[in-house]
């Protein structure tokens, strides 16, 4: 997409253009036939709003729904707090030993398949004899989010001037009310951004819900796919097309917060 | 550099240093209260980062009112000193008495000490007003008294009308003022200032400089500036501390740093200075001979303290080097003591107010002289290729042993 040149050549339109394409056709029909007012979901049989409410109607579909959307509500949440206090311990407290490795398992996760993350949970629920359910789900996915929270949030950490928080403790403040006065307020919306971001990941996990979940609470991702492999309907198709909507908005409202923390940080850093 | 003599860091003396043969100038106002014990005293302080010394058993006393400049290059420990006085740093060894008690240990917001910083640290979520009343709030004020003490504090640093808006939206120099309104704020006993200037250009900085004597004048209050600038910490300072290698040189007046430099080292520092090495010939009534290498034989004042090395250093300002075309003028005193090198003018570099002239000597030295541009039409202007005298008094000449 960035061109050297100013101008869009013949070229670099085609390219964007398949780019976009490949990336985005695919969503592209499954929207279009989210309105489908056939029963087949591969023939056109006009407009028609009756799959979503054929959704707004199946009693099994929206309890996924309402699980999956309360398990990434808690795990974002949970998430949050822990990555941002993570992120706070690693750029803000005083090097410690074995700092390195610390910061490294942070991460781990982040390239870790998502199926050996599952995997080793289920295991460890088993060995804990937890029933599964709502609450392992929320749990695995807490462990799953946390890294990525506790990126955005480091990240912002790092570009604040430190010596912001000494003028705050200079200034009468202890260094917890420092924190609280000074570094919170602007590093707030990276945190929300971060939020966010661990509320998406939720709600759209399939390998670690599947791993993790018990009888009974299946979330959204997991009832989509089992019904998928009965044979799509349809209604598949307009709940798809709800999700991609919700998350569009979500990572608009998300980039909206980062570029916020970022015009903050820039009259932040030092001249 | 401090193994033959003592020196002023070693004897930490509540009473002024002697003047150094220099009549001792006026000095701001200085309350002439109890002045035994000093506003803040620094004992033999050490701060180590891993085997470094930053700073190292430095001992100082400042006096309640002063305008205190630390000046040295970067990386001799001052911010660091500073750090400590703030309370950001904790000193390895020694002690901090501010007003007798020891405040080496105390955190940072329960010193009666504020520092302003060096990229002004304003907080960028909070207006201006917000900003300097951030200590106010902190410090439990009620609301109306805030508002009216934040009135006082941005009439006095001549931002009003600016109370609203956001640290972003500021210019260089109004950031600076907010930063320093806020410092002010809640009467610290002893301001701190890192390089407050370092941002600024330099017509605004020297403005603010003037404005910021003027404001310690006022406020009667005491500063401790931290700067690299020797122009800055001589314009605003009363007393001026030279730092190296985590020590104190010299702690002196500006006038005596300059003209009485403790080593070869400040001579150089603090200023332009053209220096001689050479031996110690002979002595008599008060005046040496010292022979030298680039300047053939030097006659110089002996100093006040007795010379015991016979390797010297002279040294003489530029501005003490006055150009003739055929040597000093005959009804000086003792005209037959005054120095006088022949040599060529090189260079010649007008700088407005003064022109400044490197004179190749005939033994192949430089020597420079600068001279103030008195007249407008200026019919005794130098140029380069001429055959020149520069001449000196051997009062104008320092002898520096190391």
């Amino acid at each position: 997409m960035a061109s050297a040149t100013n101008k869009f050549s013949g070229f670099n339109l085609f390219s964007l253009a398949l780019g976009l394409a490949f990336l985005y056709l695919p969503i592209v029909i499954l929207v279009i036939y989210s309105f489908n007012a056939s029963r087949l979901v591969t023939v056109w049989g006009g407009w028609s709003l009756r799959w979503y409410s054929e959704f707004f109607n199946d009693r099994a579909m929206l309890d996924a729904a309402w699980m999956s959307f309360r398990v990434a509500a808690t795990s974002a949440t949970l998430a949050t707090l822990l990555g941002t206090l993570a992120a706070v311990a690693l750029s803000r407290g005083r090097r410690f030993k074995g700092r390195a490795l610390f910061s490294g398992m942070l991460y781990a996760p982040l390239v870790m398949p998502e199926v050996i993350t599952g995997l080793s949970l289920l295991l460890l629920f088993v060995a804990l004899d937890a029933e599964r359910g709502f609450r392992t789900v929320t749990v695995a996915h807490t462990t799953l989010t946390m890294c990525f929270v506790a990126v955005v949030v480091q990240s912002r950490l790092g570009s604040l001037d430190s010596s912001l928080e000494e003028a705050a403790m200079d200034l009468g403040c202890d260094p917890a009310r420092a924190f609280l006065a000074v570094t919170l307020p602007l590093i707030l919306p990276a945190i929300v951004a971060g939020w966010m971001l661990a509320f998406t990941l939720s709600l759209d996990d399939l390998v670690i819900a599947s791993f993790t979940t018990g009888p009974g609470s299946a979330t959204l991702p997991i009832r989509i796919y089992s019904e998928v492999r009965l044979g799509v309907k349809p209604e598949i198709n307009a709940i798809c097309t709800l999700i991609v909507g919700l998350i569009a908005l979500l990572i608009i409202a998300a980039s909206f917060a980062a570029k916020l923390s970022n015009a903050r940080g820039d009259s932040a850093a030092p001249l | 550099m401090a193994e033959e003599l003592p020196n002023v860091e070693a004897a930490p003396a509540p009473k002024p240093e002697p003047p150094v043969a220099i009549a001792p100038e006026a000095v701001v106002t200085e309350p002439a209260v109890a002045a035994d014990m000093p506003l803040l005293r620094i004992e033999a302080v050490v701060k180590k980062f891993g085997i470094f010394r930053a700073v190292d058993r430095l001992s100082l006393d400042i006096k309640a009112g002063e305008f205190f400049a630390l000046l040295g290059p970067s990386g001799c420990g001052k911010t660091t000193l500073l750090r400590m006085l703030a309370g950001f740093e904790t000193p390895d060894e020694g002690r901090i008495l501010l007003d007798g008690k020891d405040i080496a240990q105390v955190l940072p917001h329960q010193r009666p000490v504020n520092m302003m910083f060096q990229n002004y640290a304003l907080f960028p979520h909070l207006s201006v007003h917000d900003n300097i009343a951030f200590g106010l709030k902190r410090a439990g004020m009620a609301r109306s008294e805030i508002d009216s003490r934040v009135a006082e504090l941005v009439a006095l640093v001549k931002l009003d009308g600016l109370g609203k808006r956001k640290p972003d939206q500021l210019s260089g120099g109004q950031k600076q003022r907010v930063a320093l309104a806020r410092s002010l704020a809640r009467r610290p006993k002893v301001l701190l200032l890192d390089e407050p200037l370092a941002a600024l250009d330099k017509k605004l900085r020297e403005s603010t400089q003037l404005e910021l004597m003027e404001l310690q004048r006022r406020l009667g209050m005491t500063f401790i500036i931290v700067t690299h600038d020797q122009e800055e910490a001589m314009t605003v300072a009363s007393r001026i501390g030279v730092m190296d290698a985590g020590r104190l040189d010299q702690v002196a007046t500006p006038r005596e740093l300059y003209e009485a430099p403790a080593s070869r080292w400040i001579a150089e520092f603090v200023g332009d200075i053209n220096i001689f090495e050479g031996q110690v010939e002979s002595r008599e009534a008060g005046r040496l001979a010292i022979s030298t290498r680039d300047a053939g034989t030097v006659i110089v004042a002996e100093p006040r303290a007795p010379i015991t090395r016979t390797v010297v250093s002279v040294a003489i300002r530029p501005e003490k080097v006055k150009l003739s075309r055929r040597g000093p003028v005959s009804d000086a005193v003792n005209a037959h003591a005054i120095n006088r090198l022949e040599g060529t003018v090189t260079d010649v570099g007008y700088l407005g107010g003064l022109t400044v002239y490197k004179v190749k000597l005939d033994t192949g030295a430089v020597v420079r002289s600068s001279m103030a541009n008195t007249a407008r039409l200026d019919i005794d202007a130098y140029s380069a290729g001429q055959r020149v005298v520069a001449w000196f008094t051997p009062d104008d000449c320092l002898v520096l042993e190391q």
